[in-house]
Formats: structure tokens, sequence, C-alpha cells
């Protein structure tokens, strides 16, 4: 899976190279939706669903994600959202992508998700696996009441043991408080 | 200032000690002790000579007085005195000890013994623990094993010591269970792993595939019940030490964690996740009977129970934030104990039943402390940019935990086992072939 996001994202950063997607894009595609705690705003991927503006170029491009992939749900829908300390609530800039999520999980209605419930390295081990577990069912439950059939969704926690980014600063941390949906 | 001291006097040095005792001409009533519930004491001096033996038992006899030094100066309460200033050859000691000669090397106490080789292979040992200037026997022992548990010998021989100078119980015949770290934080490998408490005989008991964590003895037998992400499935397991074969506790659609043993052995404490809320249950592991004992929107998890049984220390942020509070087992009635400023967790209830140990967050700080059950006389230990974890050895007076620096730059920190003594002193590096966390201390081998 890790190979496979490699190429992919060697893959588009050779598209936004040719093609001049303008930068702040090209960044926020390629971190998936990582980009959302520093901009606050719902984002992800737009870039890649930008066409290619010459036949020169789309010869040269990558077929892209298939459809209904991780890679899709990662580029063209974002595939996580983050939480404040200690907490669990959805965030008004994780609804949009969990809304996202919901209506690409109705597109494709043979995929199933794990959500991954993430924290920062601030807390003991056994209460962020708690607080992780409580993080999952939140993206789990939001997805479920926007028309997700909950048999779809598994949860599970991995506490502080799976951070993203491995800082040891609020940066890192704010990155690392995470519901993350993976595709099954 | 000097903690050991003769019951005889109020005074508190060897010096004073040795002075007082040869005015007086006696020394029937003298006793030598340590009291351990000060802090930062000065360590008594002790002669340790090696065990005397024919050939391969000599030289065994030399590594066990080295293992029996070494656990007594870790201890923070003895120092050890270097055999090279010994007067007195150990094979001359066959009868009695010639105290003056200790005396003149300033040791208190005197260690000194045989060890041989029976009929049928195994090794005896005899060791006899001296008080110098009272001039009389403390204390002695015989002990035979295989060879191969020599080293059990050693520890047991340094308990000996230590319970007959300080009063408490020793354990230094102990091991200690923990995860093995290594490999760069976002795929952290994690082992199970098992050692002395001196670090030697370790072990790896897990292969590093599965995520494994918060590992804890059993009271009673030689298992170990833990969390493995066993096909990505957290659950609590038991694993027999000796056989090697795992068993999941329960059969749960959901996350099992933060398992402890009862005191008595029989049965399993944890968490389970339903619907992402963390309740605590008990499982029996005689009956397979699966007992529900919270029952509240909260998180409650990190359960420890007190050495009768009695009550159950646990974490919940039911009033908000994460803290400490204490369950009556019977009537299930639950009191909030931790009150001070900040976040409290890992509540663990000490062996003697007397206090709680707990790692606190505050300000961005991460300690180790302990309080009384009622959560009062809070005292701090240590401190860092994280400690976390206590465990208690079986004599309620020393603490391990573990302590992850952040690192420098790009360079990542490292996370290590310390212990450290009830006083706040004392806190020691415990030697761990890699990093390591979430340390558990056994009960005393039987």
């Amino acid at each position: 899976m890790r190979t496979k996001f490699v190429i992919f994202f060697a893959a588009l950063f050779l598209v936004a190279a040719c093609e001049t997607v303008p930068e702040e894009t090209a960044s926020t595609a390629g971190a998936g939706a990582a980009a959302e705690t520093t901009t606050s705003a719902g984002v992800s991927g737009e870039a890649v669903s930008t066409e290619p503006s010459s036949t020169e170029v789309s010869t040269a491009m990558p077929a892209g994600p298939t459809p209904g992939t991780q890679e899709d749900l990662v580029v063209n829908v974002g595939d996580r959202i983050f939480f404040d300390f200690d907490k669990a609530v959805i965030m008004a800039a994780a609804e949009k992508t969990l809304k996202r999520q919901a209506a690409w999980l109705k597109q494709y209605g043979g995929v199933t998700v794990t959500v991954e419930g993430h924290c920062d390295e601030r807390g003991t081990r056994e209460y962020n696996l708690a607080l992780g577990e409580r993080r999952a069912n939140a993206v789990k439950n939001y997805l479920v009441a926007l028309g997700v059939d909950a048999g779809r969704i598994a949860t599970i926690s991995y506490g502080k043991e799976r951070p993203e980014a491995l800082g040891h600063n609020e940066a890192a941390w704010s990155q690392n408080r995470r519901g993350v949906t993976a595709v099954n | 200032m000097s903690a050991y001291r003769r019951h005889t006097g109020s005074f508190r040095s060897a010096i004073l000690a040795l002075a007082l005792l040869a005015a007086s001409g006696s020394s029937a009533r003298a006793e030598l002790t340590i009291d351990i519930t000060r802090g930062n004491i000065e360590p008594m001096p002790i002669a340790i000579t090696r065990l005397v033996g024919e050939g391969d038992e000599g030289r065994l006899g030399q590594e066990i007085a080295r293992v029996v030094s070494a656990d007594l100066q870790r201890s923070g309460l003895f120092r050890p005195i270097d055999q090279r200033a010994f007067i007195q050859k150990p094979e001359a000691m066959k009868v009695r000890p010639r105290f003056g000669d200790w005396r003149q090397i300033n040791a208190q106490a005197l260690v000194n013994g045989l060890i041989e080789r029976e009929a049928d292979g195994r090794v005896k040992v005899t060791f006899r623990l001296w008080d110098v200037f009272a001039e009389r026997q403390l204390t002695g022992f015989i002990y035979r094993s295989v060879r191969t548990s020599w080293r059990r010998i050693a520890h047991k021989i340094a308990d000996d010591i230590y319970k007959r100078i300080t009063g408490e119980l020793g354990y230094f015949d102990t091991r200690i269970v923990y995860i093995a770290e290594s490999g760069p934080a976002d795929r952290r490998v994690k082992r199970l792993a098992i050692m002395d408490q001196d670090g030697a005989n370790h072990a790896f008991l897990t292969n590093g595939r599965d995520l494994v964590l918060t590992p804890r003895f059993s009271p009673t037998a030689q298992e170990i019940t833990y969390l493995s992400y066993f096909h990505d499935q957290p659950r609590v397991y038991i694993l027999n030490i000796d056989t090697g074969q795992q068993e999941v506790v329960g059969d749960f659609p959901n996350m099992t964690f933060a398992p402890r043993f009862s005191p008595d052995g029989n049965r399993v404490i944890m968490s389970l996740a339903t619907d992402g809320n963390s309740d605590l249950y008990t499982m029996d592991l005689r009956t397979r009977e699966f007992r529900r004992l919270t029952e509240n929107p909260a998180i409650d998890t990190s359960p420890s129970y007190s050495p009768d049984g009695g009550q159950i220390a646990f974490n919940s942020d039911r009033g908000g934030s994460q803290q400490i509070y204490v369950m009556d087992a019977d009537s299930k009635k639950v009191r909030r104990i931790s009150f001070g400023a900040g976040r409290y967790a890992t509540p663990v209830w000490s062996p003697r039943g007397d206090l709680i140990a707990f790692t606190k967050m505050h300000k961005g700080q991460f300690y180790i402390g302990v309080m009384d059950p009622d959560g009062k006389r809070e005292r701090l230990l240590t401190s860092g940019f994280l400690v976390e974890g206590p465990t208690w050895a079986p004599n309620g007076r020393v603490l391990l935990f573990f302590r992850q620096s952040p690192g420098v730059g790009s360079e990542e920190g490292e996370t290590r086992l310390y212990s450290i003594d009830l006083t706040g002193y004392n806190e020691r590096l415990m030697v761990t072939p890699i990093d390591a966390s979430d340390p558990a201390w056994s009960p005393l081998i039987p």
C-alpha cells in the first residue's frame, strides 16, 4: 500500500511539474487532506480532477486513481479529519470531509472501510486507546447519520501508537489527532 | 546524614556508632539497620566476599558475590566495598571472621560463604551475614539449586541481606516484563520482552509482527496478560511464559484493553469498548463469567485492584477531564480521589496497599507520583517530557516507569526504563538492549 502511494504521488508531482498546477493545490493533494488543520477549510485533492490543458501532457499523465480505491479516497475526497486535544468532537472543517466521504461511500456501495482513531503523544497509553476508539466511532457515527450502512464501517483505535507526523510539537500533534478512513 | 544506625541510640553515623559501641564495651543490644522510609540516605558500607569453593565452584562463588553486590548497590542503600581492600582472605573465615580486619576497612556488614558441588551435580551455597561491630551473625541460609540457576541464589541472598538490614521484604529475585521498541515512531515494532530485575536472562516473548502493549504479571502463575493487535484486532491476551501458549481473553466484537490480574489471579479486569465507549469489566478465568463494573458514557480504563481485592482504582474522564477514581468492588460505589492541578492517569495500587502510584500531566510536563488511597498527601517523585506507566516492586518501596525523551532536532529521542525509590531518590536507568516501555514488575518468584 505504502509503495503504491509513493508511486502515485511521484506521478502526481510529475503532472504538477508539466502542468504548473498552483503549488498549494498540488501540495494539498500530496498530503491528502492533511492541510486541513492549518487552513481550517475543508480541502482536498481538487488538483487531480483538473483537466490537462494539452494532449501532449495528457499522454504523459498516469491514468489517475482507480475509482473506489484508497488512492481515490485520499486524492479526491480526503481520507482523514482532525480533532482538538483530548476531544472526539467532529469539527466544522471535518464535517465537509466526512460529507464527501459519505457521498463517495454511497457512490461505491461495494466498498467497506475501517476508520482508525489516533491520538497525539501527550496522553497516557491506555487512555489514548480509549480516546482513539471514541474518535473512530465519532467518524463512523457521522457517516452512518449521513446514510452509510453501519455494517460497512469497522473501527479500530491505535491510540498514540501510529503517529503520522514525527515531531514533538503542536504542529505534529495536531496532525496526529486524527480519524483516518481506510478502504478494506 | 546517614540513615543506617543502631537501635541502641539515636546516633546517625557509622563513626559515632563505632565510638559509642567501643565506649560502652557492649554490643549485645546493638542492631544494624537501615531506615528506608527516609530519603537520600548514605549507603551502608558492606563487605561481600567471594563464596569459597573448589575450582569451577570457586569461580561461580565469585560470580554470585558479584551479583549480590550489584543488587545491593543498585538499591542505593548499600555500598559494597572493593574486594581489593579486604584484609582477611575469605578462605580464612571458615570458622569466624576476624572482625577487626573488617572494622579496619570500615565495613559495617560482612557477607561470607561457601559453595560446594553436591553428588547429584547441584550446587549448595551457604552464606552468612555478619554485624561487624556487634561481632555476631545476623542471618544465614543454605541454598541448593541446579547450577544454571545460580543467579537466583545470588538474588535470594541479596533479598535475605536486604530484609535483615532494612526490615522490609526484598525485591531482587524478581523479573520485569516490558515492551521492547525499535524502528521509526510511525512504524514502531513492539515486542513483549522479559528479563531478570538486574537485566540478565533477557528474552523476547513475541516476534514483533503484531503490535503488543501494556503487559502485566499474574500474581500467582507464570502468566502475563497484555494487549495484542493480532489480526488487527486489539484484544486482551494471556501468555504462559513457560509454554509460550497465548490465549485471547473472552470473545468480544470490539477492542478489549488495559488488562490486569486480580490479586488472587483468578480474574482479569480490563476495559471493553462498545460503540466507542470504554467501560470496565472482569472476566473470571475459571468460569468465563463476564461482569460489567462501570456503566458510564465516559472513558473508564487503567484499572488496578487494591491488594485485598476490595477496591479498584481506575482512570476516567467522567468529570470532564482525566482523573483517578476508586470503586468499592462490592457496592460499585465510585469516588474521585485526584484533585490536584492537571490530569491524572494510570493509578497503580502499591502491593503494601498504602499508596497509589500515578502518572500526572500538567502544563506540558509528565510526572510520576504517589498518593494515599484517599487521594491525600500527593508526592511527585520525578518528571519529564514524557514519563509514564509506574509499576511497583513487590515490596512497595521501589517503582519502575518509562521515560521518553523528545530527541534533539531530527534525532529521535530514547524511550527507557528507570527505577526510583518511593522517597524520590535513587533514580536509575534500567539497562535494556533496545528502547523499552510499559514495564511491569513480577511478584517475588516463589
